[in-house]
């Protein structure tokens, strides 16, 4: 919690403020009991109906000064409360933000996304919580006592010895249930990924009719969670209760000293009166204080979880820009090794290549042979485990992450876009291209025609995720995305395979216009796809099978050999 | 839905548990009850004590002795109380998720399709959870409040009617006060959970797909757009928060007022002798007890705001309206021959755009049927209607001559293998997602249809085989393994009816040639339906569908397609060349 508290910073008056008003309010509450006492003693015991009118006039205004206070403290600390969530959610969404593609695939995706809404808005009640009762609780109980010593120091004991006997119950409860509340989120966080699965898996479920399998499995989850929240119900709603019993224990021994106390004249009837106002002002403190710890309770434990999420470090390290001149080589790749974090085995060996500037690249090979992960590390969003990667003959750790990312555009296997309209997609490539900039990328990736089609065009909505296009539509929304990025280094990680031979073919003959110096790399599963590149790697297991042109593998690349034919025979026979 | 209508809704999911709740009331009864005797008592002991050498110590002994036993029993009551209270609320709230996730199993897939799952998981987690704070709160204040208030009433009349009567004009002022701050924050939280939503959605949309966003360095834009919505919230919240959070200062002033009119009235009745020292502060603690409720009932009326509001939105979504039931008499197709019968279909997505119109098609036990079409021409929507996720607006399919609308969803999907474009795995092992289709599958059954999809061999090689867990959406498979296990999937079952959806478009040449391979095995004697882009697959189909922006332009084979020179044959041209 502790490390979160600094988004509180802005809000140093407020946090400030919000509580001290509310002490403010509790000082006129604890003079109550003393006019009350006052009333008794004088109004009743003297007869004089006018003081006790003044007395009541007295206890109004008391009550108006703390309205005044109170309402200002509820301000104060409704807007630090909201302020310290909105900084805490930005400061979060740009750390995840900055998390490298490793710790990404660790932490995974719907942990992150409840860390950053259920818990904060938890973390939030409590931040808000606190600032109104937690001072105002403490500092009644103890003013009560204060109080009490003013009138007779002998009754006062009895206070010094009940509040820490409360502490001891309240606060043993909230150590015992902390750790609890930890395990009912993890319960929770087991629901909304059940939930999640089902929506995002909703036509496999039903192909396999598992509807009903899967509401068992969600119950069974549902189950745990709630028995985990019962055991937890069971011990805190012990607070209550407990406090209660020690009050009165406390209240019984009050009003027998008081009459030993009054016996021998040490003090009137009023003042007894007065204290026992006074330990009943502690009860009333304490039940809310009780409710209030419930409240702490879980917003630590979520406070907790935030923090683990910051504790995560992005395991790369960027330089700042620094400008170096470009060598001819587009891509370099020595003696390049990567191994997984947690994985066993490597999953690329001692890749060595070279790329000239304006070269087109072909990279094919099997299922899990390594294909991604290679053009992965040229945008560096893996780090080699030994060996270097060079962009313009530079080690892609020297680079800047801007720097090296504007450089590339990489349109990943999966095509991902965004709710908005396809022009705010396309505008993640630049956000100062033209229309006409547009339109030029969207020919190149064979997407105009389809978009021209839309209602709206280039103001077209798109669903999130794309799903209100279909998967050839997406990949080549994705494609042109990065187009209008005009990188110098276009990657294309097996983007057109959701494309006919057609579109594709003409998509290949688009990329040829690009502007001479843009080095493109093609990984596919298709060798008519890559056959024309100036180079191609073949990969097996991690490892180059071959490198070279077309013409040179089919002489002596065995593997290479083998996918082509079985291609080959396949579209002529 | 009404704030009426949704609370109606509340007491139904409490109806089921009344046992607890009528033990709660009678808990909370007894609780109230001896507290608000526990004053009297004090105030009995205080009218013994009257000054100096006045004290009578047996009767201040035998009133602390009955006092000690009331706060023993109120302390187990008050605990037995917030047992239940807790056991109801949690149970109900999870009656309400349950529900929620069945009803999401029975929406059509057109509302899944067109909602973002943020929003639905934020309803199901987030809001049931702001409603259970809500409710819990509520059962364990609002019906000690109401006895509280109702109790000291009759006791405070036992006492003194006038000094009563004060309490009792003043305090509705609170009530007053309360209803009107919580009307107003109702919109104001309506406001901020849409906000909210709004925020998840974007939050699930951008870490979601991290990747992308750092591949493409927007983490400044979607940062800012991100602010954007954080500050929108920023202002609503702070003001539901600050306007719910004035009930409780206003209130508390009430309190006051009422302390005041009760300290003066008293007084001036005590100093004409009408009550006790001892009764008047009886009275001050009851005025204090008879308010506190209004104030707590107060709290719990805006939590309860917040959490109706909450509730409104998964009543919603529980109440959305399922898809179309089953009707009762239902057949269950048995021994599927795979003949199906489209004929004068017609359908579209959105009413006014029309999409398939007067389609007819006949596909004989065993034929394939090739889909084909430039890139995006609606070919999943084919899919959609044959699997039964849409219902066709007019028209009818039938399978071995059974409109598919009479038959049990279950048993004609279960007479479908389907391997999607968009591969999809669950959470678990490699061998819960092979038998999803059989669980009933012997290890043997699945080795062979991992053999025969070429699954096999990388199975075993991950860390634990078959028993490798993989997380949500396949975890750190690639996609072309993913793909791999969704065919294994299908090879397991070898249903009579086939759909596959490009699905070995991901999977590397010369694994492809094997799958291909497994697949014409798997076709013989087998109605398949496939999207198609290799002229091989193409060219051997039966029946081939000519697809473009979402319509069936023309059918036919490939010769008597080739000779009509249509659309088709241009596509074939264009392919050829490659």
């Amino acid at each position: 919690m502790k490390k979160l508290l600094i988004y509180l910073k802005n809000y140093k008056k407020e946090t400030v403020f919000a509580p001290l008003f509310k002490m403010l309010e509790a000082t006129f509450e604890l003079f109550v009991p003393l006019v009350m006492a006052a009333i008794i003693d004088r109004g009743i015991g003297q007869a004089d109906t006018g003081y006790v009118l003044k007395m009541g006039g007295i206890l109004v205004a008391l009550g108006l000064i703390g309205l005044l206070c109170s309402i200002t403290a509820q301000y104060f600390a409704a807007k630090a409360a909201v302020g310290f969530s909105t900084g805490l959610k930005h400061a979060l969404f740009d750390h995840i933000q900055s998390l490298s593609f490793t710790e990404i695939d660790t932490l995974g995706t719907s942990t992150l996304i409840t860390r950053m809404t259920s818990d904060v808005n938890q973390v939030q009640n409590g931040v808000n919580m606190v600032l109104r009762l937690f001072l105002r609780s403490p500092f009644i109980v103890f003013g009560a006592m204060i109080m009490a010593f003013t009138i007779d120091v002998k009754a006062a004991m009895i206070f010094v010895v009940t509040i820490p006997l409360l502490a001891v119950v309240v606060f043993g409860i909230m150590a015992l249930t902390m750790p609890m509340y930890k395990k009912v989120q993890a319960g929770l966080d087991a629901v909304l990924g059940a939930t999640r699965e089902n929506l995002t898996g909703a036509r496999v479920i039903r192909a396999f009719h598992k509807e009903e399998e899967e509401v068992d499995r969600f119950e069974e989850k549902n189950e745990f969670l709630t028995r985990l929240q019962l055991v937890v119900g069971r011990i805190s709603a012990l607070t209550n209760p407990v406090t209660y019993i020690i009050i009165n224990a406390a209240t019984i021994l009050l009003l027998y000293t008081g009459a030993v106390r009054v016996e021998n004249g040490s003090i009137t009837q009023g003042e007894v009166v007065a204290l026992v106002n006074y330990m009943s002002q502690i009860l009333v403190e304490l039940i809310k204080l009780a409710n209030l710890i419930i409240t702490i309770t879980k917003a630590l434990a979520c406070a907790n979880r935030i923090e683990a999420v910051f504790e995560v470090e992005s395991s790369m390290e960027w330089r700042d820009a620094a400008d170096g001149e470009g060598a001819s080589l587009a891509v370099e790749f020595d003696h390049v090794h990567l191994t997984y974090g947690g994985a066993g085995a490597e999953s690329l060996s001692d890749i060595h290549i070279r790329v000239p500037k304006g070269q087109t690249v072909g990279i094919i090979g099997g299922t899990g042979s390594g294909k991604s992960s290679l053009v992965n590390m040229i945008p560096r969003f893996y780090d080699a485990t030994s060996g270097t990667v060079r962009v313009d003959g530079r080690d892609v750790k020297t680079y800047g992450m801007e720097e090296l990312r504007e450089k590339i555009g990489i349109v990943l296997q999966k095509a991902v876009l965004f709710r908005g309209t396809i022009r705010d997609n396309l505008l993640w490539g630049n956000g100062a291209a033209t229309d006409e900039e547009l339109w030029e990328a969207l020919r190149l990736a064979q997407a105009k025609e389809f978009v021209e089609t839309k209602e709206g065009r280039l103001d077209a909505p798109v669903a999130q995720e794309g799903r209100n296009l279909s998967g050839g539509q997406r990949q080549r929304l994705t494609i042109a995305r990065a187009l209008v990025a005009k990188p110098e280094i276009l990657i294309l990680d097996d983007s057109a395979s959701a494309l006919d031979y057609a579109t594709d073919a003409a998509l290949r003959r688009a990329l040829k216009e690009l502007p001479g110096e843009t080095t493109v790399f093609i990984v596919s599963q298709r060798a008519s796809s890559i056959q024309h590149a100036d180079q191609i790697i073949v990969l097996e297991d991690g490892e180059m099978a071959g490198c070279g042109t077309h013409e040179e593998l089919l002489a002596g690349c065995e593997v290479y050999q083998e996918i082509y034919y079985s291609q080959f025979e396949k579209q002529n026979g | 839905m009404g704030q009426k209508e949704t609370f109606r809704r509340v007491l139904h999911y409490i109806k089921k548990y009344w046992l607890y709740l009528a033990a709660s009331i009678v808990m909370a009864s007894v609780t109230v009850a001896l507290t608000l005797y526990f004053p009297i008592l004090t105030g009995r002991v205080i009218d013994r004590v009257l000054g100096a050498g006045q004290v009578d110590f047996d009767g201040v002994f035998a009133i602390l002795k009955q006092m000690a036993l009331i706060a023993a029993a109120t302390g187990l009551a008050q605990w037995i109380m917030n047992v239940c209270n807790n056991k109801m609320t949690y149970r109900i709230v999870q009656d309400i998720r349950n529900e929620a996730f069945r009803r999401i199993e029975i929406l059509p897939l057109k509302y899944i399709d067109a909602h973002s799952y943020g929003e639905v998981v934020s309803r199901v987690i987030a809001d049931v959870d702001q409603f259970a704070d809500g409710l819990l709160m509520g059962f364990t204040q609002f019906f000690t409040g109401v006895i509280t208030i109702l109790g000291t009433l009759g006791f405070m009349l036992s006492v003194n009617v006038a000094v009563t009567g004060v309490v009792v004009l003043v305090t509705p002022l609170s009530f007053f006060v309360a209803g009107f701050i919580a009307k107003k924050t109702f919109t104001m939280f309506h406001l901020q959970s849409e906000t909210r939503g709004e925020q998840t959605a974007l939050i699930e949309e951008m870490v979601g797909n991290q990747k992308v966003v750092q591949a493409f360095s927007h983490e400044d834009e979607a940062l800012k757009q991100f602010d954007e919505i954080n500050g929108r919230l920023q202002d609503c919240s702070l003001r539901a928060i600050f306007f719910s959070s004035l009930t409780n200062p206003s209130t508390r002033f009430v309190n006051n007022l009422v302390y005041a009119g009760v300290a003066v009235v008293g007084a001036i009745y005590a100093v004409h002798g009408g009550i006790s020292v001892g009764q008047l502060s009886c009275f001050l603690s009851y005025a204090n007890q008879y308010t506190k409720p209004f104030n707590e009932i107060s709290g719990v009326v805006t939590e309860l705001q917040n959490a109706l509001a909450c509730a409104a939105r998964i009543f919603a979504l529980i109440e959305e309206e399922a898809q179309t039931p089953e009707p009762v008499d239902a057949l269950t197709l048995t021994d599927v021959k795979g003949r199906v019968e489209l004929s004068h279909v017609n359908f579209s997505y959105v009413p006014d755009k029309k999409l398939i119109t007067d389609f007819n098609l006949a596909v004989k036990p065993g034929q394939r049927v090739a889909i084909v079409g430039p890139t995006g021409c609606g070919k999943t929507t084919v899919i959609n209607l044959l699997m039964r996720f849409y219902d066709v607006d007019s028209g009818k399919i039938c399978v071995d001559g059974a409109d598919i609308r009479e038959v049990t969803r279950k048993s004609l999907r279960e007479n479908y293998g389907m391997v999607l474009q968009e591969t999809w795995l669950k959470a678990g092992t490699i061998r819960d997602n092979i038998v999803m289709g059989r669980p009933d599958a012997t290890e043997e059954e699945v080795i062979a249809a991992a053999k025969a999809s070429h699954a096999h061999s990388f199975i075993k090689r991950l860390s634990k085989g078959y028993d490798t867990v993989i997380g949500e959406d396949g975890g750190s498979l690639s996609q072309g393994q993913k793909q791999l296990l969704c065919i294994t999937r299908v090879m397991l079952c070898l249903p009579p009816m086939l759909i596959l959806d490009e699905a070995t478009s991901s999977i590397d040449t010369r694994t492809e040639i094997r799958i291909q391979k497994a697949f014409a095995t798997m076709m013989q004697g087998r109605t398949s339906f496939i999207v198609a882009h290799r002229l091989s697959t193409i060219r051997e189909a039966d029946v081939i569908l000519v697809m473009k922006d979402g319509n069936i332009i023309e059918q036919g084979n490939h010769e008597t397609l080739l000779q009509k020179k249509g659309f088709y044959a241009g596509l074939y041209e264009s392919q050829f060349a490659v």
